[in-house]
């Protein structure tokens, strides 16, 4: 991220220090992380001290001080998706991509989450993959669906060769 | 758009955009709430304008794509306007036959219809389906008919028609008073007098006050605030602007979660829309009374939606709660009286504004007026968001309004009021549901999540559930929830893998009441709700967990075995293929050769149940 594309978000919000979180959720939407330089940065210009960036950063789970990977995996452990078997499908999931949650693939194709509630309770168990809805998910779906973002994977590896 | 600078401009308004449309013409809704995008809405609402485009150019057939309709179980839903007929589960390739059949040439189509479960009669209207039958719809009254991005579907309903009725005809303690005579209670799950608040908030001193719009619905199971943010943002905003000139503040802001991008941008563009028309802002209607809203995004902390948490992350800090010594009110955001009601308890207001109490308090019970909304999910067949008159039987919303349990199976319990709540069993099914009632038994009403349970659901499970739940949001302020809830999942984890004992039981009794008491905040001082609830009503099946090692409901993996039934294997090979584990092994039959049953190494197997659903014949045994 470029120092003028951080400015823009800063100068959205005014360049006000109460504006901290909503920064940061800015920069995290379009890096899909926190870099440190990008974090030392931002302090500099809202004369925040670091510690207390790193600290709001780390109180937050939508904001992450890792890379993430190209398509997010997102179980629902709401109440309601945990009595119809959100546990399996998590189970599944972290079986098939190899990964534990807030873990991210070492091809950087996947970042598996999970999410206390998505709000949509009425189809679960529900799996969000890059904000897509995948509803009355079971275990034995779980292959099927993450296979789309897999081939995906695969014709931009294609691609990259050529 | 015009900038609208009286009440008789905006009703001159209202009349225009209701001259333009004409009720008896053909207009097909397509619900565009986030239950239905799951299901996939979207694709229908693409083949919709596909076949009005193609069919005939400006013929007048409208389509709209509305907030939600609550029947989520039952989506994607279509309406067909004026007649009212609902379509379930449609999807793109129906458009056309809709279009065709029933919008140009009036007949229904029968297969798209609901059918009742028992009798299997076909129910072609809305309000004749028992899911809505037994359903009192005041606030959710326009969510299926308006589009919410679109200011004028809601002014044509009769919308910011409270607000000028409380600019010009009500002084701001007239207000007051008339909400606290339709006693209004918190829907965010305290159930405080929003009136009483107001109050205390107006006369706090100072300058500069501030009202907030708590979004942040963090309990999990519930997606009411959700609905009417999508749906209908602009009743929400309504009761912001009315609740802003009671109390005399002049800033608002929404917070709102950042797992709901939908109602982020809903909301965004309601407020745009109502600066545009001067419903925000400076001078609104002319009344020289000033008011303008902000939105702001949470970070996915669960704590964060306690008021002074939120206000502390608003301030630009970590959202921990503090100590009220001083209540909000008095001295909340940037230490000045701040008001902060939850998103359903602002979209009473115009409500009760526009219709007065004397007719709001007909609804409801003796403590609790009004409906409630509920998210009816779990173990029911009709899954969707409810709204009933306050004092409603359980009983009434779990069989009538949700047809029961689905398989046939029995009913264990309900679990009311998020991770603060508690499980009310089958024996107290008949309780009338209103905030003094649900408190009574251990549990409260919450922001409205009711998760059904059936046999199936393993009540240890799920107070470990919550309590994994709790020690992962507990914020690690208070030492009594910090460590509390995070032994009491240990206690829970050891249980529900076998290592119980029977004094577990005496601990995490005195565990749940230590927290409860040490805590600053009314997570930990609810946190041991879920254990003290499941251990009062089943007790026994904690015993059975610690004594026999057994869990009843079939959850607690290390307490499962799964075996083949060879009489019943039919040797086709697939739970060999499904096992991630390679634990089966056995020959699958085919033509040629006989095949040998199948059959589970137990030392091999992880529990993780694929054979169980992958199989066919129900030759796989849980014990």
């Amino acid at each position: 991220m470029t120092q003028t594309e951080i400015d823009s978000i800063v100068d959205r919000y005014g360049r006000k220090e109460s504006a901290i979180l909503s920064i940061l959720q800015d920069i995290q939407t379009k890096e899909k992380y926190l870099p440190r330089e990008t974090l030392e940065y931002v302090g500099e210009k809202l004369h925040i001290p670091l510690n207390k960036i790193y600290r709001i950063a780390t109180f937050y789970r939508a904001l992450s001080l890792m890379p993430r990977g190209r398509h997010e995996v997102c179980v629902c452990m709401g109440t309601a998706c945990h009595v119809r078997g959100a546990q399996r499908i998590l189970d599944q999931i972290k079986l098939a991509l190899g990964i534990r949650p807030g873990e991210t693939t070492k091809d950087l194709n996947f970042t598996l989450e999970t999410v206390n509630c998505l709000g949509v309770c009425a189809a679960g168990p529900v799996v969000a993959i890059d904000g897509e809805y995948f509803g009355k998910m079971s275990s034995t779906k779980v292959e099927g669906t993450l296979k789309k973002f897999r081939s995906d994977q695969k014709k931009e590896g294609a691609n990259g060769k050529a | 758009m015009v900038r609208l600078s009286s009440p008789q401009e905006l009703e001159k308004y209202r009349n225009e955009i209701l001259s333009t449309r004409d009720p008896n013409q053909p207009l097909i809704t397509v619900c565009g709430g986030t239950g239905c995008h799951a299901s996939g809405c979207h694709a229908v609402v693409e083949a919709f304008k596909k076949v009005i485009q193609e069919k005939v150019k400006g013929n007048g057939v409208g389509l709209r794509v509305t907030g939600c309709h609550g029947f989520c179980e039952r989506g994607p839903l279509v309406v067909l306007h004026p007649r009212k007929v609902l379509y379930q589960r449609v999807k793109p390739e129906d458009a056309s036959a809709i279009f065709q059949e029933s919008v140009l040439k009036g007949k229904v189509i029968e297969n798209l219809l609901y059918e009742h479960p028992t009798t299997g009669e076909k129910i072609s209207t809305e309000e004749d389906v028992p899911f809505y039958k037994k359903q009192r719809r005041i606030i959710f009254e326009n969510n299926g008919s308006i589009d919410p991005t679109q200011i004028e579907d809601y002014i044509a309903v009769g919308g910011y028609r409270a607000l000028p009725k409380a600019l010009f005809t009500m002084k701001p303690e007239e207000i007051i008073k008339e909400v606290k005579k339709a006693n209004l209670r918190g829907r965010g799950g305290g159930g405080f007098s929003a009136g009483l608040k107001w109050e205390q908030c107006r006369n706090a001193s100072g300058e500069i006050k501030y009202v907030i719009c708590n979004a942040d619905e963090g309990d999990p199971g519930a997606y009411m605030d959700r609905s009417l943010l999508e749906g209908n943002p602009h009743s929400v905003l309504e009761g912001m602007i009315i609740g802003a000139y009671a109390i005399g503040a002049h800033e608002g802001c929404v917070f709102v979660r950042h797992e709901y991008p939908l109602a982020v941008l809903n909301i965004g563009i309601a407020i745009q829309q109502a600066r545009e028309l001067g419903l925000l802002g400076k001078d609104i209607l002319g009344s020289r009374f000033e008011f303008d809203v902000q939105i702001s995004r949470g970070g996915g902390a669960f704590v964060a939606g306690e008021s002074t948490a939120l206000m502390a992350t608003l301030e630009g800090n970590v959202g921990e709660p503090r100590a009220k010594h001083i209540h909000t009110v008095i001295s909340g955001l940037w230490d000045r009286p701040t008001n902060l009601n939850n998103v359903e308890t602002w979209a009473n207001v115009p409500v009760i504004i526009d219709r007065g109490a004397d007719w709001y308090t007909q609804i409801g019970t003796e403590g609790s007026k009004g409906t409630k909304i509920f998210s009816l999910v779990g173990k029911v067949n009709n899954t969707g968001l409810v709204e009933v008159p306050m004092g409603i039987t359980l009983r009434e919303i779990v069989y009538d309004i949700g047809g029961g349990i689905p398989g046939g199976k029995k009913f264990k319990a309900v679990q009311t009021g998020g991770p603060s709540g508690g499980c009310i069993p089958e024996s107290l099914i008949d309780l009338p549901v209103d905030f003094d009632r649900l408190t009574e038994v251990g549990s409260m009403m919450g922001s409205g999540g009711m998760i059904v349970m059936d046999e199936s659901t393993c009540m240890v499970d799920v107070a470990k559930y919550f309590m994994n739940f709790l020690k992962d949001e507990s914020c690690g302020k208070c030492t009594s929830c910090r460590e509390g809830t995070k032994r009491m999942h240990e206690i829970l984890t050891e249980i529900t893998e076998g290592r119980g004992s029977v004094d577990h039981l005496d601990l995490l009794e005195e565990l749940g009441w230590v927290t409860a008491e040490a805590s600053l905040c009314a997570l930990g001082g609810t946190a041991p709700n879920p254990v003290l609830s499941t251990i009062r009503y089943f007790r026994e099946e904690y015993k059975e967990h610690i004594i026999n090692k057994r869990c009843p409901a079939k959850v607690c993996r290390a307490l499962l075995r799964y075996r083949i039934l060879s009489d019943v294997c039919t040797m086709c090979g697939r739970c060999a293929k499904a096992c991630p584990a390679e634990a089966i092994s056995g020959k699958t039959k085919t033509k040629k050769e006989k095949g040998i049953p199948f059959k589970i190494d137990e030392q091999k197997c992880i529990k993780c149940g694929m054979c169980f659903e992958s199989c066919k014949f129900e030759a796989v045994e849980v014990q």
